[in-house]
């Protein structure tokens, strides 16, 4: 028993600190041992077997320890301390502007440090930026592939960041003049072998932060060097506004924040019934919340490193696809699967408003930069921006 | 994938389990059951149902149907709940001119179903959620192509669990070549092909031209002479299939799937591997020494957080000037990026040091007083830290070096004053300069201004006039602000960072 943990240990120091971590199956980890004769095998098998087994309840009691522990903690309810909070009055949100021009599902959009202006991707291989406000378009550029996922703007307001499925993220300059041909000036960040899910520039342009799907891995791409830290089954990465090392990752039910600095997981929340389709920090960084398939939304504290709200009702039965805060954090905004978006008040778990507008699901939703308005993108082609 | 024809063929045709509604009743069969010859009467369908999806795997395949929408599981039960005879709908056969039209509901007994069972307040809603499980496929209007409800006399009829699109049905176009033919075959007016159905039919002689004489002979043998009412319902419910799989044009096609949710196919799940579970175990050990707040502390502190910033929340609390997007014009703005604070955002430079040092203007006025108290070195050094997590990979070390030199070397000329373990370790990590190096340091620094430079700034003349100043001419209209403050900008948007980069 002893020589499988032993074998197994160094398996996983040599992979933190220098390869991707891959959840390897058994056989791969006989590489690590001498080649046992056939008869051999048989028992070998069935002592990993009790391995497994007295790790899984190992592994079971201590989560039931933790559990525990936290649960002491728990003297009160958030919407309970928050009966004291005066209510919010009738709130009167519609749509403002609308902006069409893409040909197919608009996946994803991010707002410029300008508050109006926004930069969209959609399924027909467009990246469009408009200015909000005027609803004009002010570049367009075709991507060499379809399914552009993840598009970011710079904080300089002069670049944008796009990628999907052709594994790589490419980084296009904004120029004013409107005849210079921009996917001649693109640099690329290549990537690995699967395609870029989301990215979002750092504080600077020089940095851009991607997450791959179905790789084992999140990188934030720093011009040529990038720091790996080993994760399983990646699903999206949002920058954090005020810390810059640190990394929200929903996957799979699990929220995990990581500390890019060491590429350790610093902790993980696991209270949501189905896949998370977006996490996003609470604007004092203190907290996150996390849209998933189960259609509901909920709200984590780090300190507390517990659960601290559930946003959901009988009548909300699609799940939620993103999430995020308004400016001073009391309002939460989430778009669905059923076309629809809602607004909860944070502090006391009631549902403020829904809003109705969208065709299709909406893929896409965020606040912008001063709070003054929130735009969504939908898989019917539109952005809409509600204030 | 099953194709739905086999359905009206005979029962021992190969494939596991399924619906038919024969004579009156709905049967289940499977397999073994009609090896035993059993067959079951609709009252025990919700068992049988049960014990179908169990077969279906329904635990390990959580993930296939839940592509879709993420929510067919719960769907389903709401749509098995609503055909409850007693707390459900009431399911009858309408007589009509001549015909009797069975097995229908209206939209209006759906509507207050749903209103009562998932409590839900506005019709509207329930209008809407309605929709959409109709246009995932799950009851359809009887004579209409777009899968809607109405909150009226229309009326409905629900699909047959043998459609259900959990059944991960991915039929294909000579599938639907054979029903359009049928649909050709069969002399009703009612039965006519739509415009969009006609084109398509079309569209497929093409395709399969080759293939034409087999599909034919599939649709005739298909068109068989049953009871009349089977007849009706059965082809009704094949058609609302159909405008599932095959849309109306300009009708949402709710079986398209989100393309990051395909992986989920295909994923071997690895959470038993023991790689994966001693990692677990480590990580849990390293969770139970960590300590944390009580819940009302921190239900506390994010109160106090949000209360203190709504004011400033344009979509919470109403603004001056107005919200642009609500009116349409752009002032607001332009007062924001004018070079004078408003009194508001003044006082947000109290909240934290955070908040002062986030806003230029706020960083521009700190940077002042402390360079008036001869103490500016810490902010600088703070400023040079954060500029150098920012650069490009091979100017790091250069600059690393750099802001040893001018801030902690010895005799440096800005020196600032670092506890000796932090300067050993940043000494240390300097050995293999990157861009974290100084974590450590500014960490330290920081503290240092919060608690010392920042609370005397806050009590300092240049702030407090700034304060008050702005307090007195607060009596002023929001159009003499205005006016007073406008600059003009060829383009927002560059003009706001001029104020940034220094």
């Amino acid at each position: 028993m002893c020589k499988h943990y032993l074998y197994s240990i160094l398996c996983i120091s040599t992979s933190l600190c220098f390869k991707p971590f891959r959840c390897r199956s058994l056989p791969a980890q006989r590489k690590y041992m001498r080649s046992p004769p056939i008869p051999e095998m048989a028992t070998q098998e069935v002592q990993l077997s009790e391995t497994l087994a007295h790790l899984k309840t190992e592994s079971d009691t201590l989560k039931g320890k933790l559990e525990e522990e936290r649960a002491k903690l728990h003297d009160v309810e958030l919407h309970q301390v928050a009966e004291k909070v005066e209510g919010l009055g009738q709130f009167v949100m519609k749509t403002r502007r609308t902006l069409k021009g893409h040909g197919n599902k608009v996946l994803c959009m991010d707002w410029c440090k300008d508050k109006r202006r926004i930069v969209s991707s959609s399924q027909d291989g467009k990246v469009i930026v408009w200015d909000a406000f005027t609803t004009n378009k002010e570049h367009a550029v075709t991507m060499p592939c379809t399914w552009v996922m993840a598009c970011a703007y710079a904080p300089s307001g002069c670049a944008v960041a796009c990628g999907g499925l052709d594994n790589k993220c490419s980084v296009y300059p904004l120029s004013l003049d409107k005849n210079e041909n921009l996917a001649a000036k693109k640099k690329s960040v290549a990537m690995h072998t699967n395609y870029l899910s989301a990215c979002s520039f750092t504080n600077s342009d020089m940095q851009v932060r991607l997450s791959r799907m179905g790789e084992d891995t999140c990188s934030s791409f720093v011009t040529a060097l990038h720091h790996f830290f080993d994760l399983t089954e990646l699903f999206k990465v949002f920058r954090h506004v005020l810390h810059d090392f640190m990394s929200l990752q929903g996957c799979d039910k699990k929220a995990n924040v990581w500390d890019m600095r060491s590429g350790q997981c610093i902790q993980s929340f696991e209270t949501h019934e189905s896949d998370i389709n977006s996490v996003r920090y609470y604007p004092s960084g203190d907290a996150f919340a996390s849209g998933s398939d189960d259609a509901t939304c909920r709200l984590y504290d780090l300190r507390a490193d517990r659960e601290v709200a559930i946003y959901s009702k009988e009548s909300i039965i699609f799940g939620v696809s993103s999430v995020d805060f308004s400016l001073s954090g009391r309002l939460l905004f989430g778009g669905y699967n059923d076309y629809t978006i809602n607004v909860w008040d944070v502090l006391k778990g009631t549902r403020v408003s829904i809003l109705f507008g969208h065709e299709n699901r909406v893929s896409t939703l965020r606040v912008s930069p001063d709070g003054t308005a929130f735009c969504t993108g939908s898989w019917d082609h539109t952005l809409r921006t509600w204030a | 994938m099953q194709s739905f024809s086999s359905l009206l063929l005979s029962l021992r045709s190969g494939f596991d389990s399924g619906f038919i509604y024969s004579s009156g009743v709905v049967w289940y069969f499977c397999r073994s059951c009609l090896q035993s010859d059993q067959l079951l009467t609709s009252h025990s369908l919700t068992q049988k149902r049960e014990k179908a999806s169990v077969q279906r795997g329904r635990g390990k395949k959580e993930s296939a149907p839940n592509l879709l929408c993420g929510r067919l599981i719960i769907i389903e039960d709401i749509v098995t709940q609503i055909q409850d005879e007693t707390d459900g709908v009431p399911i009858r056969t309408v007589k009509s001119f001549m015909t009797k039209i069975p097995s229908v509901v209206t939209g209006a007994d759906i509507v207050q179903w749903l209103m009562k069972n998932l409590c839900m307040e506005d019709p509207a809603e329930a209008m809407h959620i309605g929709s959409l499980i109709a246009a995932q496929g799950y009851f359809f209007p009887i004579s209409d192509h777009v899968l809607a409800l109405k909150d009226d006399g229309t009326f409905y009829r629900f699909q047959a669990p043998y459609f259900w699109p959990s059944n991960c049905w991915e039929p294909e176009n000579t599938d639907y070549a054979i029903y359009l033919c049928k649909r050709t075959m069969q002399n009703k007016t009612r039965l006519e092909l739509a415009d969009y159905e006609a084109e398509n039919l079309a569209r497929l002689q093409r395709a399969f031209a080759r293939k034409w004489e087999f599909i034919y002979m599939q649709a005739e043998a298909q068109v068989k002479k049953k009871d009349k009412t089977e007849r009706k319902i059965l082809d009704s419910q094949e058609r609302a299939f159909w405008d599932v799989h095959r849309p109306v044009p300009g009708c949402v096609n709710t079986t398209e799937m989100d393309i990051r949710k395909c992986r989920l196919l295909f994923a071997v799940s690895t959470n038993s591997d023991s790689c994966h579970l001693l990692f677990q175990i480590l990580f849990l050990n390293t969770q139970l020494d960590r300590h944390c707040m009580k819940m009302s502390k921190v239900a506390d502190s994010l109160i106090m957080y949000t209360e203190q910033y709504m004011e400033y929340d344009p979509l919470v609390t109403a603004l001056e000037p107005a919200n642009p997007w609500a009116s349409d014009d752009p002032s607001f703005w332009d007062l924001e990026a004018s070079k004078e604070p408003s009194q508001p955002r003044v006082k947000k430079w109290g909240f934290s040091l955070e908040e002062a040092l986030k806003d230029p203007a706020g960083q521009e006025l700190f940077l002042k007083f402390l360079e008036s108290e001869f103490s500016s070195e810490n902010l600088r050094f703070w400023l040079a830290v954060q500029d150098l997590k920012r650069m490009p990979q091979q100017e790091v070390a250069q600059r690393a070096q750099d802001i040893w030199t001018e801030f902690l070397a010895e005799g440096a000329p800005s020196s600032i004053n670092l506890d000796s373990h932090s300067y050993e370790r940043t000494s240390q990590n300097l050995k293999d300069p990157g861009r974290y190096s100084y974590e450590d340091a500014q960490d330290h620094i920081y503290k240092l201004m919060k608690s010392d430079s920042y609370t005397r700034f806050l009590r300092s003349n240049v702030y407090q006039d700034l304060l008050m100043a702005k307090k007195k001419q607060g009596r002023r209209t929001s159009l003499e602000k205005f006016t007073r403050s406008v600059v003009s900008v060829p383009l927002l948007g560059l003009h706001s960072f001029k104020l940034r980069i220094k």
